[in-house]
């Protein structure tokens, strides 16, 4: 490594420049949803009021819940389904299971938003709502955890499971007491990814729902567009400790996720 | 032996290969049907109510809503401007993630994981929190904005919005999509081996020229995965336009939504849809074509 003193600071002040966009933005969230003045413009003083409101807010926590249980529903399909595709695809030489996995997480959300949309009414002639919804997460994150699922197995030395074969055990018994267990953080992680990817998702809930029940980013969405009040702030702010959380969790669990490797 | 490792091939592979045939494949093929039929008398209520064979002497599928789209110069336009703004996005992404990520890929191992993570938690955050907190920052009662318009007015400007303009777009854009750029760009910098810097040095190349001809053509390969990750997803956008932008910084992903949830024109809307992924398609070839040579070369 050559040192060039120079350079290094120039690197140093556009880093940490970026590192403000990116920050800025949230700490700015953070900080009004204290503020005791309804305009996000000045501090005024620190107060507590916005999350009270948001605790009274009938429609938001009804919200809240639903986005919960879809959150749950959907990242334990896709965690079933996409920690067998994840295995499927690196075990067997397939062609199409791995497109059909990996090309709804490349490409436009909204394409999967409005094809799901018309086979929902036109064919199934489903009501839209919860299980719209939950169906639409779960398209999406499959291969999001067969992409971390798949990686860990990339990881590992195959001679294990061949020892375990030549030891005489049943495929099941290779899966139950081999893979399981050395996969277990991708698919803790993957199941934490695909919870948080659900309970953000703003574009494909936003034509997979139906008009009954309330969910959290319609809702956050609804009031971004008609009245911006600090108790979005609130709300907002409740969301970043709750994704944060999970992200840090699931970085625990398998750290692959964070070298950018959906690609 | 040869049917039981049959059977475990067909028990991991066919739930997730039949979920993804009902849920993926089949409303694909139901769009593109779509976009062959005809808008219903009533628009608002039934819009594909004309199903083939209904129509005496006629199959009820038609090509004129590829017509309508191609008669109009207005669809081509706005096809067209969500190419720049994606474009746009994506060179400012380029700009903003390279010294970041030359930063993390030469600091000590130990620091890179911690650098990482700090890229990659504001994006863990609420999509729509984070146009949001763009909206409060660009918005007409905001420090920024009293900022730079004093100075306007100080020399004698008229005063501008910075909210729901293209530049509040742009902004928006690349905020959400810039660690897609620099996770991609890190993961091949770090690759990079420091002797040949150190050759080069030794070769009396300044600290500009081994950039130039060492690093920059290195990280090409990760330059076009990141902007794959970047233009595709900023190309089909509308949450971003539709809170940041004004009524006429609309792109595709607006024109979609309008077809699908505003005049219910499904046909028209699955045209346009075909039309976007057409280019996604285009574009995925594009950047897959011209990373192979730079991934031969290092």
């Amino acid at each position: 490594m050559i040192k060039i003193p120079h350079r290094q600071t120039v690197l140093w002040i556009a880093s940490i420049l970026v590192y403000a966009f990116l920050y800025i933005p949230l700490i700015i969230i953070v900080v009004f949803s204290f503020n005791d003045s309804k305009l996000n413009a000045e501090w005024v003083g620190f107060t507590l009021h916005w999350y009270k409101a948001l605790l009274n807010n009938h429609e938001m926590l009804l919200a809240a819940r639903n986005s919960l249980i879809i959150a749950i529903s959907a990242s334990f399909l896709a965690t079933t389904l996409g920690t067998m595709a994840g295995l499927a695809i690196h075990r067997y030489k397939l062609k199409v299971l791995p497109i059909l996995a990996f090309t709804p997480v490349a490409m436009p959300e909204i394409l999967l938003g409005v094809s799901l949309l018309l086979f929902f009414l036109q064919v199934l002639n489903l009501t839209l709502g919860m299980l719209s919804i939950i169906i639409a997460h779960t398209t999406f994150c499959i291969g999001f955890v067969a992409i971390i699922v798949r990686a860990r197995l990339q990881g590992m030395d195959e001679s294990i499971f061949e020892a375990a074969r030549d030891l005489g055990a049943t495929p099941w018994q290779t899966f139950h007491q081999i893979t399981l267990p050395l996969i277990r953080p991708a698919i803790i992680a993957g199941a934490l990814m695909s919870f948080t990817l659900s309970i953000d998702d703003f574009v494909i809930t936003f034509f997979t729902k139906g008009v009954g029940e309330p969910i959290l980013p319609i809702q956050i969405y609804t009031m971004i567009k008609v009245a911006v009040t600090p108790e979005v702030n609130a709300i907002s702010t409740l969301l970043m400790l709750l994704t944060l959380t999970l992200i840090i969790i699931a970085t625990r669990f398998d750290t692959s996720m964070l070298r950018g490797e959906s690609k | 032996m040869q049917t039981s490792s049959r059977l475990v091939k067909w028990l991991i592979s066919g739930p997730p290969l039949l979920f993804l045939l009902i849920f993926f494949v089949t409303p694909s093929l139901i769009m593109i049907f779509t976009s062959f039929r005809l808008p219903g008398e009533f628009g608002g209520l039934a819009p594909v109510k004309l199903l083939p064979g209904e129509v005496a002497g006629d199959s009820g599928l038609t090509i004129e809503t590829y017509q309508f789209f191609f008669s109009d110069f207005i669809y081509i336009e706005i096809f067209l401007k969500s190419f720049a703004v994606a474009t746009i996005t994506t060179l400012i992404c380029i700009a903003m993630a390279y010294p970041l990520a030359l930063l993390i890929a030469r600091s000590r191992k130990k620091f890179r994981n911690l650098m990482i993570m700090l890229v990659v938690l504001p994006f863990a955050s609420n999509f729509l929190v984070r146009i949001y907190a763009w909206m409060i920052i660009l918005g007409p009662e905001s420090g920024l904005s009293h900022f730079i318009n004093g100075i306007l007015v100080f020399f004698g400007i008229a005063p501008v919005t910075l909210l729901f303009s293209p530049f509040a777009v742009l902004i928006g854009m690349v905020y959400v999509h810039l660690p897609f750029m620099i996770l991609p760009l890190y993961t091949n910098l770090e690759k990079h081996d420091p002797i040949l810097l150190d050759a080069a040095q030794d070769l009396g190349a300044n600290s500009w020229q081994r950039f130039w001809y060492v690093t920059w053509p290195q990280s090409l390969p990760g330059i076009f995965s990141g902007s794959a990750l970047v233009f595709i997803p900023a190309l089909g956008m509308f949450a971003i336009p539709d809170i940041l932008g004004g009524t006429g910084d609309i792109m595709i992903g607006n024109l979609i939504k309008d077809q699908f949830l505003g005049t219910r024109d499904w046909p028209f809307g699955s045209t346009l849809s075909i039309m976007l992924t057409l280019a996604v398609l285009g574009i995925a070839g594009l950047f897959s074509w011209f990373a192979k040579p730079a991934i031969r070369m290092t």
